[in-house]
C-alpha cells in the first residue's frame, strides 16, 4: 500500500498526494512561518484519508436527519450538504463536499501569523487563507484540453469568500447536469464545493441528444447508485443551453439567498450566467 | 498534471500472484469479477474495465493496472510534430527524433500478448523496431556501491531498513563497501512485512530517492544514487587514494628527503616507507619503528587498529597508538615522522625527542603539500546504484512467439536492451539478466505491485528484418508518429549521456 507522498516543486508550491487525493498547496510570507505551517498541514494530511475511510459508508449515504459522522473533515462535509437536502430535498451525500472539505481542513493549518497568504487547491476545490491586505487572482479553465483562463476572480482579504469550487459534467465527480463548468465562490470551500456540485445537477435539459448511463455502471462504489449521470453533451441549440442554463441560475440564485454562498459563475458551451450577491459582479 | 504524480509514479502494475488463490488467501470474499486495489487505504473494489476512486488505478482483464502517460524521449534539437499536426506533411521522419521508453507504458497480460508498445521508427535510413514494455521483477536487486573506507560491517551481515531485513554486505572492492539489497529472498521469501517494505526501500533506491539502512553490527548509513554517502551521520567527502601501501607507492619519492620515516594508515594495509619496497629502493634509511599489527610483505602490515570511522578507516583518534615503539639501536633523536591517513583527512607531524619519543611539530610545507595531494588524487565519494533484473521470463512472449531467439539476438548483440533508455549491460551465460545504473534513467522509473515485485522499464531494439525473424509481432508494430498522435503521452529531453539506443550496436570494439 502506498501512504501519503509529497513533493516540492522548483516553485515552492507543494504536492501532497494520498490515494484518491491530489492537493496543490502555496503559501507566501515569513518563511519560518511558512515552513512551520506545511508541516504540521503535511502532519495533519496524513490522518485524512484514513479518517475519511473509516466512515466511507455512512459518508456515502444520503444526508438524512439521522446520519451521524465524526471525523473533522467528515463533520465539515456533512454540514456543507444536510441544507440542500433539508431545505430543497435533495439527494445529495455528504462525498458531494469531500474535496472542499479537505481543502479547509488543511488551510486551518496556514493561519498563522506571518502567512501573507495560502491556498489548498484540490482539485479545483480551494481553500485560501488571506492575512489583512491579501488577495488571490484566480483562473478557471474549462477545457483541459484547450487551456486557457476563460474567467478570472480576485478574492481579496476584505471579501468573505474563503473557498471557491468547481463542478461539471467534465471533471472527475459524476454530474447530473450538462455544464461545464460551475464555479461558486462561498465562506469556505465545502460550502462552494458542495453548492457547485448541486448547480450543476440543476443546469440541465431533458435532451435524447446527452447521453447518460447509471453512475454505478461507470464506477464501482458511486454514492450515486443507479442514478443516471451525464457522460456526453454534443453541441446543444443555443435554446437548450440557455433554459439549462436557466435552470441552474434559479437554483443558484436560491443559494444566494439563503447566504449559503456568494457568487456562482455557470458555463455551457460557452454560454454563461453570473449570480452574485454583491452589487459589483466579483466575476469577469 | 502528469508532473503532479507524486511519488509513486510509474506505469501499469498488476499483482502477479494467481487471482484465485490470493483471493482465497484472504478472510473476505472477493465480488466477482473485480479486483481490489490496495494501493491505498480506500480499498476500492474494481470490476472489469473500470477505474478506481483516484483515476490511476484500474481493472483491465482481471488485473489492477496503473495507467500514467508513456515517458517519450527526445533527441537534443531535433523537432517533434506529431502527425495530424498540419507542419507534419506525411512522410516518414528519418533519423527517429523520439525514443518511447518503458518507463509509464504499463505491460499487457497475459504475457503472449503483444508489448504496449511495438515502435517502428528509421534511423540513418536502417528500419528499428523497439519493443517497449514495463517488466515486474520479482527476481532483481540493487547492487550499492559506497566509497568509503570506513568500517561498515561485517560481510554477510543483514542489512535493514525500518527494522526489516532487506539485504546484505558484500565484498570491499579497492575503496568501496558493496551491499546488495532487495532480491526475490527479501521480496518474497520472508514475513509480509518484510516483502512490503525491501520492495518500497528499492523503488525509493532506484528512483534516486535517500534510503536510511542499519546494518547489523556495524554501520548506520543514508544512501541516495550518485551522492555522497552518510554513514554514522557524517557525510563521506573522498575515496581513498588507494591502501596504505598503494598510497607509500605512489608518494615515496615526493616525501624522500623531507621526511625519516612515512606511516600511511589505513584499515586494510598500512605502509611504511622505510620499509616498504619503495622506501628500499630509494635507499632510504631504516628507523627501527615497530607497528601494533600483523606483518605481512615488509612495509605492510594488516590489523594495525580495529575498524572504525577514526584515522584511515580504523577506530584510532590518535595515530601513535599504533606505534608501539622503536628500536633505540636503529633510530635517532631528530628522525622526522609523518603519518598520515589513506585520504590525506589525517596527518600529524612528530619529530623524536632525545628519549626517542615522537614530539608534535609544525608540518614543513614541502611535506604537507604532500599530504594535499593525498587528498586531491581522492575522488569523491559516491554511491552508485545498479539495478540488476533477470528479464528472461515470460515478458519476452511479449516481443516475440519464440522467446529464446530474443535472448539469443541479445547475447548475438543484434537486439539493444535499454531500461528508460539508459543502457544496460547484459550479463554472460544463460537468460537476459541486465545491470543498469539507475542514474541514466529517467526520474521515477521505478514502481511497485502488490506481490511485492518492482516495476521497471524495459527496451529491445533491433531491425525490423530481425524482428520479424525472431518470430515477433509484426502485425502490432506502430510508428513513432501513431504513438505520438495516439498514445496520452510525457515528452522529455533525451539524457546527452546515454547513447542513442536506435543507432546499432557495434560488436567486437
Amino acid at each position: 500500500m502506498n501512504g501519503p507522498a509529497r513533493a516540492r516543486f522548483s516553485d515552492g508550491r507543494w504536492h501532497f498526494q494520498h490515494g484518491p487525493i491530489d492537493l496543490l498547496i502555496g503559501a507566501e510570507g515569513d518563511s519560518a512561518a511558512v515552513a512551520a505551517s506545511v508541516e504540521a498541514c503535511w502532519h495533519a494530511f496524513q490522518e485524512v484519508l484514513p479518517a475519511l475511510v473509516s466512515e466511507l459508508a455512512e459518508l456515502r449515504s444520503p444526508c438524512t436527519p439521522a446520519l451521524e459522522v465524526h471525523g473533522p473533515v467528515a463533520r465539515r462535509m456533512l454540514r456543507a450538504c444536510r441544507p440542500f437536502a433539508e431545505d430543497f430535498g435533495l439527494f445529495v451525500t455528504p462525498m458531494a463536499a469531500v474535496a472542499g472539505a479537505v481543502a479547509d481542513h488543511l488551510i486551518s493549518c496556514f493561519d498563522r501569523p506571518g502567512v501573507a497568504r495560502a491556498y489548498v487547491n484540490n482539485g479545483g476545490d480551494i481553500a485560501l487563507r488571506l492575512a489583512p491586505g491579501q488577495w488571490f487572482d484566480i483562473g478557471r479553465i474549462v477545457d483541459l484540453a484547450a487551456p486557457r483562463a476563460d474567467a478570472c476572480m480576485r478574492i481579496a482579504a476584505a471579501d468573505p469568500v474563503r473557498g471557491v469550487a468547481t463542478s461539471g459534467w467534465r471533471g472527475r465527480s459524476f454530474s447530473f447536469g450538462i455544464a461545464d463548468a460551475v464555479t461558486v465562490l462561498a465562506a469556505d470551500a465545502a460550502a462552494a464545493d458542495a453548492a457547485a456540485t448541486l448547480i450543476a445537477n440543476q443546469v440541465n435539459v431533458a435532451s435524447p441528444l446527452v447521453r447518460r448511463a447509471p453512475a454505478e455502471s461507470l464506477r464501482d462504489d458511486s454514492d450515486l447508485g443507479s442514478r443516471l449521470v451525464t457522460v456526453h453533451v454534443p453541441p446543444l441549440a443555443p435554446a437548450l443551453v440557455h433554459e439549462a442554463l436557466d435552470r441552474g441560475a434559479a437554483f443558484a440564485r436560491a443559494c444566494v439567498e439563503r447566504g449559503w454562498i456568494h457568487a456562482a459563475l455557470l458555463t455551457v458551451q460557452g454560454r454563461s450566467r453570473v449570480v452574485d450577491r454583491r452589487a459589483e459582479p466579483a466575476l469577469a | 498534471m502528469s508532473e503532479a504524480v507524486g511519488a509513486s509514479s510509474v506505469g501499469e502494475r498488476f499483482d502477479l500472484a494467481d487471482p484465485a488463490a490470493a483471493a482465497a488467501g484472504r478472510s473476505e470474499t472477493l465480488p466477482a469479477g473485480k479486483v481490489r486495489c490496495d494501493a491505498c487505504p480506500v480499498l476500492c473494489y474494481i470490476s472489469e474495465g473500470k477505474l478506481g476512486a483516484c483515476d490511476r488505478w484500474g481493472n483491465f482483464g482481471g488485473r489492477l493496472l496503473r495507467t500514467d502517460p508513456v515517458l517519450l524521449m527526445k533527441r537534443p534539437g531535433a523537432e517533434v510534430v506529431a502527425s495530424g499536426h498540419p507542419d507534419w506533411g506525411g512522410a516518414f521522419i528519418d533519423d527517429a527524433p523520439v525514443f518511447v521508453s518503458g518507463v509509464g507504458s504499463g505491460t499487457t497480460y497475459p504475457d503472449y500478448k503483444p508489448a504496449p508498445f511495438i515502435v517502428a521508427s528509421r534511423h540513418q535510413g536502417v528500419d528499428m523496431v523497439t519493443v517497449v514494455t514495463e517488466g515486474i521483477f520479482s527476481y532483481c536487486s540493487f547492487k550499492v556501491k559506497i566509497d568509503t573506507d570506513r568500517y561498515l560491517g561485517p560481510e554477510q551481515a543483514t542489512v535493514r531498513h525500518d527494522g526489516e531485513a532487506v539485504g546484505h554486505v558484500t565484498t570491499i572492492e579497492y575503496g568501496s563497501q558493496f551491499l546488495s539489497l532487495g532480491g526475490v529472498h527479501h521480496l518474497t521469501g520472508g514475513s509480509k512485512r518484510e516483502g512490503r517494505v525491501t520492495c518500497e526501500l528499492m523503488q525509493k533506491l532506484g528512483n534516486r530517492e535517500p534510503v536510511e539502512l542499519q546494518i547489523e553490527g556495524g554501520a548506520r548509513l543514508t544512501v541516495q544514487a550518485g551522492r555522497p554517502p552518510i554513514v554514522n551521520g557524517v557525510e563521506e567527502t573522498r575515496m581513498r587514494v588507494g591502501c596504505g601501501s598503494a598510497t607509500i607507492g605512489i608518494f615515496a619519492k615526493q616525501w624522500f628527503g623531507q621526511v625519516d620515516e612515512v606511516v600511511v594508515v589505513d584499515d586494510h594495509i598500512t605502509g611504511v616507507l622505510s620499509e616498504h619496497q619503495a622506501g628500499r629502493y630509494l635507499g632510504m634509511r631504516s628507523t627501527g619503528i615497530r607497528l601494533r599489527g600483523r606483518k605481512s610483505t615488509p612495509g605492510r602490515y594488516f590489523q594495525v587498529a580495529n575498524p572504525g570511522t577514526g584515522w584511515g578507516g580504523t577506530d584510532i583518534a590518535d595515530p601513535l597508538s599504533i606505534v608501539e615503539g622503536w628500536d633505540p639501536k636503529v633510530a635517532w633523536p631528530g628522525l622526522r615522522l609523518l603519518m598520515v591517513s589513506t585520504t590525506g583527512e589525517h596527518a600529524e607531524y612528530y619529530v623524536l625527542d632525545e628519549k626517542l619519543r615522537p614530539q608534535k611539530a609544525a608540518m614543513p610545507e614541502p611535506v604537507r603539500r604532500v599530504v594535499e595531494r593525498i587528498g586531491e588524487n581522492c575522488e569523491p565519494a559516491l554511491a552508485t546504484v545498479l539495478f540488476m533484473a533477470g528479464a528472461g521470463g515470460s515478458l519476452r512472449a511479449g516481443v516475440t512467439e519464440n522467446p529464446v531467439l530474443l535472448t539469443r539476438s541479445i547475447k548475438d548483440l543484434v537486439t539493444r536492451v535499454t531500461c528508460g533508455g539508459a543502457p544496460a549491460y547484459v550479463w554472460p551465460g544463460g537468460g537476459i539478466t541486465v545491470m543498469v545504473d539507475v542514474t541514466r534513467m529517467p526520474e521515477k522509473s521505478f514502481g511497485t505491485v502488490p506481490t511485492p515485485a518492482i516495476v521497471a522499464p524495459i527496451e529491445f531494439t533491433m531491425r525490423r528484418e530481425v524482428y520479424a525473424a525472431l518470430g515477433g509481432h509484426v502485425e502490432r508494430i506502430r510508428t513513432v508518429e501513431e504513438v505520438l498522435a495516439q498514445a496520452r503521452h510525457r515528452l522529455v529531453e533525451w539524457t546527452a549521456d546515454n547513447p542513442w539506443p536506435l543507432a546499432p550496436l557495434e560488436r567486437g570494439r
